[in-house]
């Protein structure tokens, strides 16, 4: 795929998001025409850039759309749900459309084309014929300001139309900064200049000033602040400012105030796309009848219409142009586009600096040599600055994925009849860009699950004394090196007792069990478990909650659910926020050494012989007046060796439950590069990974939380998982 | 047959300071020469009173039937030319016929 269509459909689906988000805040608030220009923005940029890389079939849909939204602006079409319904559906299209993009021979299939053609005649029966209007208007030239909606003319720039006074240059100013400064602040869009009042040459004066433009400048300004930019030349120059959306008669008016030839000023407003050919020509004619009695304008009506023909696309184009560059330019100034693997490539090297940093420091501190030794210090301070940076340069913040499920709530809720509100917080969290695409499915499972299962119906909710609208509500938070997604409602929560009947129908627990909460909703992660009533089209087919877990588990995280009947459930998912280095904390057992993220360590005991004595055969500890499960790696890896002298345990927590690790020795804080494990290794509990000593040996990095796990089930009287016999010698 | 006309390399600011002077220099050129080439290259400001003389010796050549083109041009005078739009009245003698007819045509 070439690079251009390439970065085309990139910015499409980013502007499609945008479109997504505008249309919702539309409709909410039918009235924000702020909402309204930004989708008739994306609409039409994807439109300019489909005609660019050649997808004329993009080009074709978006353009019925772009005129409907150009309606909406101009208030002749009224913007309800159901046109936004329309509209939604209509960006959804686009995002199918582009899927052929990336192949300049693909063309859509016809089940896609049917689609959009629906979508289209949809889009026309809400748009005003404007055929029939140009129609109604050559036969009735009276009813002109009425037929085109007010004349108002579709065009977002102040017009700006400035001739400078002849004495401007030598007064020390130079009309050029002025045009400068004016770019400064907002965009021009299209401008001209105007010499025409320069005399013949022996009469042209080199130091008097001819000077006049007439400028399109789209900015968020007001009429004052632009003329502020003129003050200075206030008194001397002929200055009109006519603001966006201005009335076609109005751009008449100034074109008949200003020296200049009329046709000249009128092409200049065409090629500037403020006005059409037409409306130019209807209003011309209205004038010059009002002034003189009789039409005598039909040659220049011909001239402008002709002049359509020829300048046509080359306005299409210019104003597409400007579009783009009006529209990226906000984000180029604070983002360069780079290419994933240009990252990955810098953390594998920062990955590398820092073993061999590790490597140095060991040296230097076997050599006891001051100077080297603080030299390595130094360096590695700088290397654990260039580790931090480069793992940032992949973080994003969460917020974006979280807005798209402003979408999918809507959505839903509109399928299943629920009035539904979504709540975001947290947004601000950073992770791993790779973790953040990743989690986007589970977490629409999620969301769906909530207003479909959660969230009761409006009568139930009543009965119940809640609110009639439901509320779905998602939050990010970072805990101890992970990142905490929750995805909760205020719904009826989950029935403990018809879930434990179920577990016992599936035999997935004993009858006569008691398992916690915890434990039990765990359950639900299990394939082919649901408690739905109903199968609906979007969950309750039992395929769902394990997915959702496959895939956080696939992520080296966690899933967990709370919830207390009636008044709602909380799913939270936890992830590592980096999958590649980590801040450890270095173990000895034996001659083997062994790392767990120094995020999850708690705190470090040293056993005592007579605990150990008392406890051998129970592996728990009573911390203060907890009891805190242990695990002896010595046993768990069955390591040959003989336990040392003085053994010490180190307390990890994991998603609020604890265990201590029994080793011999704590060797302290170690910044670790996490190499993943072979393929066969993909069944091992207990282990997550490896990593390089800076004495070029190995150490394994424990998986804590799959050892919790095997701490508490054996604790609960279970079962301990099978030793490994692996010994890493 | 472009390549033996005379060329024309203007130097330094081209601004109200040496408008006067330029004007005539400019002008003189334009009418005594067919086809000249104007090498801007080495302008290294250019301001309105410039950019009018500039405009002046093209309309000037025109309305003799004389061809003036800009060979060259430095950073200075492409900002100024982009900033006003005036790229095509200067850049591609094709238009300016056309301008030149729509002034006559009123």
């Amino acid at each position: 795929m070439d690079e251009l269509r390439q970065a085309y459909i990139a910015e499409s689906q980013e502007l499609l998001a945008s479109l997504d988000e505008n249309l919702l805040t539309l409709e909410q608030n039918p009235a924000d025409a702020d909402a309204l220009n930004a989708v008739f923005r994306a609409a039409h940029t994807i439109k300019g850039g489909a005609g660019i890389v050649e997808c004329e079939y993009i080009v074709d849909f978006t353009h019925v759309l772009e005129n409907a939204l150009d309606s909406a602006r101009d208030g002749r079409i009224k913007v309800d749900s159901g046109l936004i319904q329309l509209l939604l559906a209509s960006g959804d299209q686009i995002a199918r459309l582009l899927e052929f993009a990336s192949d300049p021979e693909a063309r859509p299939d016809a089940a896609t084309l049917a689609r959009g053609e629906e979508l289209l005649a949809g889009l026309r029966a809400y748009s005003p014929g404007q055929a029939g209007a140009g129609g109604d208007l050559a036969a009735h030239p009276d009813a002109h300001v009425e037929s085109s909606g007010g004349g108002m003319v579709g065009h977002d720039c102040w017009h700006i139309s400035i001739r400078f006074g002849e004495n401007v240059l030598r007064e020390g100013m130079d009309p050029l900064s002025f045009l400068r400064y004016l770019a400064g602040f907002g965009e021009i869009a299209h401008l001209a200049s105007l010499l025409d009042a320069m005399p013949a040459a022996e009469a042209m004066d080199p130091e008097a000033c001819y000077l006049g433009f007439e400028i399109d400048f789209r900015a968020d300004t007001s009429k004052e602040k632009i003329e502020r930019v003129f003050d200075f030349v206030r008194d001397s120059c002929l200055l009109n400012i006519l603001p966006p959306y201005s009335r076609v008669s109005e751009y008449v008016e100034l074109i008949m105030s200003l020296p200049e030839d009329t046709m000249r000023l009128g092409e200049i407003l065409v090629h500037a796309g403020a006005i059409t050919p037409t409306e130019l020509e209807q209003g011309l004619r209205t004038q010059s009848q009002a002034e003189t009695g009789q039409a005598q304008t039909a040659p220049l009506g011909e001239i402008l219409v002709e002049q359509q023909v020829v300048q046509k696309e080359l306005v299409e184009a210019a104003v597409v142009k400007q579009a783009q560059v009006s529209d990226k330019k906000a984000q180029d100034a604070k983002l360069i586009r780079v290419h994933a693997d240009k990252l990955d490539q810098l953390i594998n090297l920062v990955g590398e600096l820092v073993i061999a940093g590790a490597s140095a420091a060991l040296l230097a501190q076997k050599a006891k040599d001051e100077g080297m030794f603080e030299a390595t210090s130094t360096i590695s301070r700088l290397v654990d600055e260039i580790r931090d940076g480069a793992l940032r340069l992949r973080m994003v913040q969460i917020g974006e994925t979280f807005n798209r499920f402003h979408r999918v709530v809507r959505d839903v809720s509109r399928d299943l009849g629920k009035d539904i509100e979504l709540v975001i917080t947290g947004g601000e969290a950073e992770l791993d860009k790779t973790v953040v695409e990743k989690i986007s499915d589970p977490l629409t499972h999620m969301v769906r699950n909530a207003i479909d299962h959660g969230i009761e119906s409006a009568e139930a909710r009543i009965a119940a004394g809640k609110p009639a609208r439901g509320r779905v509500h998602l939050n990010a938070f970072h805990e101890s090196g992970n990142i905490v997604i929750e995805v909760s409602d205020d719904g009826g929560g989950l029935k403990r007792d018809r879930i434990k009947q179920k577990a016992i129908d599936k035999g997935l627990l004993s009858a006569d069990a008691e398992p916690t909460d915890a434990d039990l909703f765990k359950l639900l992660f299990e394939p082919g478990f649901s408690t739905a009533d109903q199968i609906s089209n979007l969950s309750g087919r039992g395929v769902g909650l394990d997915v959702v877990k496959r895939n956080i588990e696939a992520l080296r995280g966690t899933a967990s659910i709370d919830s207390r009947e009636g008044v709602g459930t909380t799913m939270a998912i936890r992830l590592p926020l980096t999958l590649a280095i980590i801040d450890g904390f270095l173990m000895g057992v034996g001659k083997s050494a062994y790392v767990v993220p120094l995020d999850m360590v708690e705190e470090c005991i040293e056993l005592k012989q007579e605990e150990t004595r008392t406890n051998a055969c129970t592996n728990v500890l009573n911390l203060r007046g907890e009891v805190l499960p242990l695990i002896r790696l010595r046993e768990y890896f069955a390591l040959a060796s003989r336990s040392g002298r003085r053994e010490n345990v180190v307390v990890v927590k994991y998603a609020g439950s604890k265990a201590g690790l029994v080793v011999d020795e704590l060797m302290g804080e170690f910044q670790t590069v996490i190499k993943p494990l072979g393929h066969i290794f993909t069944h091992l509990r207990g282990i997550s990974g490896s990593t390089i000593l800076g004495s070029g040996e190995v150490a394994l990095i424990l998986d804590v939380p799959s050892l919790i796990t095997l701490a508490t089930e054996f604790e609960s009287g279970r079962r301990l998982a099978p030793a490994l016999t692996l010994s890493n010698h | 047959m472009q390549d033996t006309s005379p060329l024309l390399v203007i130097e330094g600011a081209v601004t109200i300071y040496s408008a006067q002077e330029l004007k005539d220099q400019l002008l003189v050129a334009v009418r005594d020469n067919p086809e000249l080439q104007l090498d801007l290259s080495q302008v290294t400001e250019l301001d309105s009173a410039g950019l009018q003389l500039l405009y002046l010796a093209k309309r000037e050549a025109a309305r003799g039937s004389h061809s003036l083109r800009i060979v060259a041009h430095s950073d200075a005078v492409r900002e100024v030319f982009d900033l006003c739009n005036l790229n095509a009245y200067f850049g591609d003698p094709t238009l300016i016929p056309a301008w030149e007819a729509s002034r006559q045509s009123t």
